[in-house]
């Protein structure tokens, strides 16, 4: 086809009778134009200038000039760099497991038959649907270190005698942000998985049970492997947007206290933008992205493994 | 910036006219830099992004000032506002892309981060030094390159103790200490006996850096010298931070998380009873009826003195900016000048309600510092301010210094007992070294 193509457009400037317009190569061409340059303007240009940006030294105001690996090696140097590395890839964990576990577990119960169930699963949806920046604001206060309403209802209780330092102690912070991030992701993780635990088919499940399998066993065997296709995906997503989390962190602490939840993207944004040093804040933004390919790949080549999600092992 | 032939003549005929009538008008006899007279270019029409105004009064008196600029000029002004937080980056893009705004107040050291993409306005600068006793060395630091204005100083957003009367007298003083040392016993005595004081020590941009800046300050400590070293790990910061640590003890529980509107919320429910803000902490307990008592009990002072003999403070400082790019240059001149004098200034400090203080030390006398006496301390603000990257110079290094939080971080980690006091301070030096690059 691209052979006969390709004859035809030699053809067509040797003898030009077949107009351009009618040229198979040439026509599917000047259709991918559009999305291809979207792609480029869009996506290609900015990734581009910003890892360009990490190898200059631009500060916002003035253009940099090319100074290589420097950036690097200064963040290499930098204890509050790696400090947010080990935040961003604590916070990512954490989170993506809880997220996992405690989704799956929502969308269990959301596929048995519940009265009212689409009312339920709207409301789970909730945290997903408010703008994280206003959820945030929310959460601000119930952290508030003097105002804390979860601390004012165990004083009242009578379980412990002053607030609780939320967001004032770095463990506590730390623990703080990634409940939130749990409790603002499960939806995400739930609502998916849902949809792919409708889509098994009951008779699947009939048969197992005649045969004698356990409810785990139905799970292990049946719902686990159909699903795995949908948590890869899921779970890929869920681990990039916990990773790359910036407005929680920016609302409920910048950072703080003393850095301790200071994560790579808050950080690049306030090395870039406040301080306006553009060309360390965009390395720091690369910095991030081989964890994210290594996270990608690991669910393209460890979740998507084809003879594991139907059922069988890697023999 | 093109200037044509024209704009030439008209400016030294302007200039020539304004010497000739202050030889006719038998001023002072020291020699006075004429005021420069600008003739804003025809058809102008100018752009303004400023702050949004903190107070209400400061907003309408600002547009009141420029409509009458448009009135006396016929010069179109917009003025547009942005989230305080968010002048800093837009100034930035501004400058770097060569569009926007034509005028720009702008905070702390912004101007020196583009000051070849800014309009020399040492004319004015002078002149309003000549003309009003000259600048107070703080603001004027923000503005003036070398011999050159690159900005024209306009306002040091004063910070301040504010406190409860009869919480300082409940824990038996009768007066609020003028000293670091009785300041950190007030403290101790409230915690025992009243309620605690409490200031930011988390990532709060204006707060916590004011209250990091004064404890590093007041004890002699700073983080670069006149060269550009930087110095910070020094017996002084160490003495401070020791300090810093004490006067933590005393604090209410969560100051290290704090940002920059939790001492106002927790000072307006009556959990602390000394905090440092800037005026408009007052102003929410005196424009709320039901807190009306409270308002009545608030008292203001400057942040007590250290070991090094006089006060210094950081504070928040704005300064105007003309970017070069503007198509009327002389109309933006025009439009500070006439902004930034006395009569224009007067009704807006006025308006501001204490909140702005002027930079010009014959602009200090303005009826609103004694129409309240909470008041009276803020306008000491211009008189104690230090620039963000005190002794050193301002520039690229300073304003990462500060925007990376490198020294409320040194306290925080002292004062939360994180880090011993020598850690802290061998740390940041690190820190503000990759800034200053040994």
């Amino acid at each position: 086809m691209v052979d006969a193509a390709l004859t035809r457009a030699g053809a067509t400037t040797a003898s030009a009778r077949t107009p351009l317009m009618q040229n198979k190569l040439f026509l599917g061409l000047l259709f991918m134009l559009p999305a291809a340059l979207f792609l480029l303007v869009f996506l290609s240009y900015p990734l581009g200038l910003g890892v360009w940006l990490g190898f200059t030294d631009t500060r916002i105001g003035r253009a940099g000039i090319f100074v290589g690996l420097e950036n690097y090696q200064l963040l290499w140097d930098d204890s509050i760099f790696w400090l947010s590395v080990f935040n961003t890839i604590l916070y990512t964990v954490v989170a993506s497991i809880l997220k996992f576990a405690l989704g799956l577990w929502l969308a269990l119960l959301l596929n048995e038959h519940l009265p009212f169930k689409a009312f339920i699963r709207a409301i789970v949806l909730l945290p997903w649907v408010v703008p994280t920046v206003l959820s945030a604001i929310a959460f601000w206060w119930i952290y508030d270190a003097q105002f804390s309403i979860l601390s004012w209802a165990l004083m009242k209780i009578g379980l412990i005698d002053s607030p609780i330092n939320f967001l004032g102690s770095p463990n506590n912070a730390r623990a703080t942000v990634i409940f939130t991030n749990v409790w603002r992701g499960i939806p995400f993780v739930a609502i998916t998985l849902l949809a792919g635990l409708q889509t098994i088919s009951p008779s699947l499940h009939e048969a197992a049970t005649l045969d004698g399998a356990t409810s785990w066993q139905r799970f292990r065997f049946i719902t686990l492997p159909m699903l795995s296709p949908l948590i890869a995906v899921v779970m890929t997503f869920s681990v990039l947007f916990t990773f790359t989390d910036f407005q929680l962190i920016y609302v409920l602490t910048r950072g703080g206290p003393l850095n301790a939840t200071h994560l790579m993207a808050t950080l690049s944004f306030q090395r870039a933008i406040p301080g306006g040093q553009l060309g360390e804040g965009a390395a720091i933004a690369v910095a991030m992205v081989p964890f994210l390919l290594a996270a990608i790949l690991f669910s393209y080549f460890g979740l998507q493994r084809r003879r594991w999600q139907q059922g069988g092992t890697d023999a | 910036m093109t200037l044509s032939r024209r704009d030439l003549l008209l400016g030294t005929a302007g200039l020539a006219g304004a010497a000739g009538t202050g030889l006719l008008n038998a001023g002072p006899a020291f020699a006075q830099a004429a005021a420069p007279q600008y003739k804003p270019e025809q058809g102008a029409t100018l752009r303004v992004l400023r702050w949004t105004p903190f107070v209400k009064g400061d907003e309408d008196s600002w547009l009141a000032n420029t409509k009458k600029f448009t009135e006396a000029t016929g010069v179109e002004v917009r003025v547009d506002k942005e989230s305080w937080e968010d002048i800093r980056p837009k100034a930035a893009v501004a400058a770097n892309v060569g569009s926007g705004p034509d005028v720009m107040l702008v905070w702390f050291d912004d101007p020196f981060q583009y000051p070849d993409k800014l309009l020399d306005v040492t004319d004015i600068g002078n002149s309003f030094a000549s003309k009003y006793g000259g600048y107070y060395p703080g603001p004027e630091g923000y503005a003036k390159q070398g011999d050159k204005f690159i900005a024209l100083p306009l306002a040091a957003i004063g910070n301040g103790i504010l406190y409860r009367d009869s919480m300082v007298k409940q824990a038996g003083f009768s007066k609020f200490p003028e000293k670091s040392d009785e300041f950190l016993e007030l403290c101790k005595a409230l915690k025992a006996k009243s309620k605690p004081a409490g200031f930011a020590l988390g990532k709060a941009v204006g707060d916590g850096n004011n209250f990091a800046h004064w404890i590093v300050w007041s004890h002699g400590g700073k983080m670069v010298d006149e060269s550009g070293k930087v110095v910070i790990n020094s017996p002084e910061t160490i003495k401070a931070l020791q300090y810093a640590r004490e006067l933590y003890q005393t604090f209410i529980p969560g100051t290290e998380s704090w940002l920059d509107i939790n001492n106002n919320r927790v000072f307006l429910a009556g959990d602390v009873s000394v905090t440092a803000n800037g005026v408009s902490l007052y102003y929410s307990a005196k424009n709320d009826p039901k807190m009306a008592e409270l308002a009545q009990d608030i008292r203001s002072t400057t942040l007590p003195v250290g070991p090094v003999g006089q006060p210094v403070e950081l504070h928040q400082t704005t300064s105007a900016v003309i970017f070069k790019y503007t198509k009327f240059p002389n109309a933006a001149r025009a439009y500070l000048q006439f902004m930034l004098d006395k009569p224009q200034m007067d009704a807006w400090i006025t308006g501001s309600s204490a909140y702005c203080c002027p930079p010009l030390k014959g602009l200090i006398d303005n009826p609103v510092w004694t129409s309240d006496p909470v008041h009276e301390p803020y306008k000491r603000a211009s008189a104690t301010l230090r620039p963000n990257g005190y002794a050193g110079p301002l520039g690229y290094a300073s304003a990462a210094t500060m925007a990376d939080y490198v020294m409320v971080d040194m306290v925080a980690e002292a004062a939360t007992g994180q880090r011993t006091p020598e850690e802290a301070a061998k740390r940041a030096e690190q820190r503000a070294n990759r800034y200053y690059r040994v």
